[in-house]
């Protein structure tokens, strides 16, 4: 049984790292396994992995961690300190915390998935069609980056959120508009880089139109840094998420969000620590998590450093 | 099979415009190949690109294969004209395995029987099946060389333009990309237009040269008269010396007539 392992497992690193590829799928697949290879030498990159596969994984298997219902009030248990039953105490309607941040990591999660499947696609494609095709293109779009970046984004998103009104799917909108305006300038500058080189003009003198070098050329040479510097900005977002939960305008009450969670706690704050003491801690372990991610991607996607 | 008459390319506006080609003209026939030698900065490489549809802004009458080019080209006039870059090093996209490369100009023009092609094409270039999943920082710079030349074959074009094909490789792999562009050329009946600052390439590879300085044709002659030194202009002379290597006498007579000067 386990040489039967043995064998099929050195066959698939044999396929890995064979010196002829054999085909496209293994050509790729090769370049992943030497990526994932240098990713996992990096210790604090590995930590930082580690955190986002755990946050996935207890917001996948919420109701099975969560001790309790999320929203179930007790007014007999209220503000009760932490203990064996209640991990990290109960908060002031006698809700267990600890479940309440287990469901919170949903929200969190589903919050930073949106805002990063929104932004990233329009910053990359507003760059990089700017960049390639400069004049008046790029004029236009570079001065509309302009206008959002000149609003401290969190201001920016509290303006759109009052606008739109406060939840959680109006949140995801107002961040994401924060987000993609720096991603955008990215990858106009790789853009930039990029189209003066011989493959660009090889692939423009073989005849392919402007839409395909741009999809197929261009933006390739600027998706790792793009997916770089979103990840490093995923801990950004959920301060943010958390910013506009604290004040009200994210998740309403009663939805487990980390930051409104928060909020309610600072009235507690002398007495029953832990209230605020939990979320807190949950999003700086999943920023420092995304931060620690971001950083080992870079060492191994960075162009620079081939 | 290229005609060109008096082709002319700026860049810049106003008074901080360039007149890098300056009024340039020259015919090159079908099955020939014809070199454009000058010094770095004299415009060959401009006209190169100008041709190929790289640049869009130049004026002047170009004709190719009997059809004359507006500055903005049709799908078509790609298949016929193709172009292989001085730098291997930078003309391979680092993302795109060979057969991703190759696989390009199959799609765009959508050739049918792709993997045979792509066989096909780098047999011809002298690299085996084995090189088709490589990435270009997995071959050397001859390799890569090959690997540019093949994406310029896979097209069949009638009309190959070569920017200093071999400048960027060292001296041994030089000359087995002249041998190979040469072979090509003999099984082909490919017509190149070849760019170089080495006559000594120039004179391997071509039947014709035009000789370039500071935007401008000097002299056309064929590699014959330039073998015999039958040349008029100085300015070949001084490249045809400069091509022969390091001379001492000369330098020794140079250095003398300086002092002399300086005296």
């Amino acid at each position: 049984m386990t040489a039967a392992i043995e064998t099929e497992r050195s066959g698939l690193v044999g396929y890995l790292t064979a010196e002829v590829s054999r085909s496209p799928t293994q050509a790729s697949l090769q370049r992943l396994y030497f990526g994932c290879r240098r990713f996992a030498q990096n210790p604090l990159a590995m930590v930082g992995f580690f955190v986002l596969v755990a946050l996935i994984l207890i917001a996948v298997f919420a109701p099975w961690i969560a001790p309790f219902p999320m929203n179930e009030q007790n007014l007999q248990t209220r503000l009760l300190w932490p203990s064996a039953d209640h991990l990290f105490g109960t908060d002031e309607l006698g809700r267990d915390i600890f479940s309440r941040v287990v469901y919170g990591s949903r929200i969190t999660l589903q919050i930073t998935c949106l805002v990063a499947v929104i932004a990233a696609p329009i910053g990359l494609l507003v760059g990089t069609v700017s960049g390639y095709f400069g004049g008046w293109t790029d004029t236009i779009m570079m001065r509309l980056t302009d206008v959002f970046l000149s609003f401290p984004p969190l201001i920016l998103a509290l303006g759109f959120v009052a606008a739109l009104g406060p939840g959680i799917r109006n949140a995801v909108i107002a961040i994401a508009l924060t987000v993609w305006p720096p991603i955008a300038r990215l990858a106009r500058a790789e853009t930039l880089t990029v189209r003066s080189s011989d493959y660009i003009a090889a692939i423009r003198a073989q005849g392919a139109p402007a839409w395909r070098v741009v999809v197929k050329h261009v933006m390739p040479m600027c998706l790792s840094s793009v997916i770089i510097r979103i990840t490093l900005n995923m801990a950004g977002i959920i301060l943010t998420a958390a910013a506009l939960g604290f004040l009200g305008l994210g998740a309403q009450p009663p939805m487990p969000e980390w930051g409104a969670m928060l909020s309610t706690g600072r009235q507690y704050l002398l007495g029953s620590w832990f209230l605020a003491a939990a979320p807190g801690l949950a999003i700086v372990v999943v920023s420092l998590g995304f931060n620690l991610f971001g950083d080992g991607l870079r060492d191994v996607l960075d162009p620079r450093d081939e | 099979m290229i005609e060109v008459e008096d082709l002319t390319v700026r860049f810049g506006k106003g008074k901080a415009a360039v007149t890098a080609v300056d009024g340039v003209s020259f015919t090159v026939r079908t099955g020939e190949a014809f070199g454009l030698v000058g010094e770095s900065g004299c415009g060959k490489t401009t006209i190169l690109r100008a041709l190929a549809g790289l640049n869009e802004d130049w004026s002047g009458l170009v004709r190719i294969d009997g059809k004359q080019l507006m500055p903005k080209r049709e799908r078509a006039f790609y298949k016929l004209v193709q172009i292989v870059f001085q730098d291997p090093y930078g003309s391979l996209h680092p993302r795109f395995t060979v057969n991703g490369t190759l696989m390009e100009p199959i799609k765009i023009h959508d050739l049918d029987r792709p993997d045979e092609r792509i066989d096909r094409v780098l047999r011809q270039v002298g690299l085996g099946p084995a090189f088709r999943f490589r990435y270009p920082h997995q071959l050397s710079g001859g390799q890569r060389q090959r690997v540019a030349i093949a994406r310029a074959l896979i097209l069949e074009p009638k009309l190959m333009l070569l920017d200093e094909p071999t400048s960027a490789l060292d001296v041994s792999v030089q000359a087995e990309i002249l041998n190979l562009l040469t072979d090509i050329r003999d099984s082909t009946g490919l017509t190149f237009l070849l760019v170089s600052h080495d006559l000594s390439v120039v004179s391997h590879m071509c039947d014709r040269l035009a000789v370039m300085n500071q935007g401008r044709i000097y002299e056309e002659l064929t590699v014959e008269d330039l073998v015999q030194r039958r040349y008029r202009e100085t300015y070949t002379r001084q490249l045809f010396e400069a091509s022969l290597g390091y001379d001492k006498r000369l330098s020794t007579a140079q250095v003398k007539a300086l002092d002399e000067a300086g005296a």
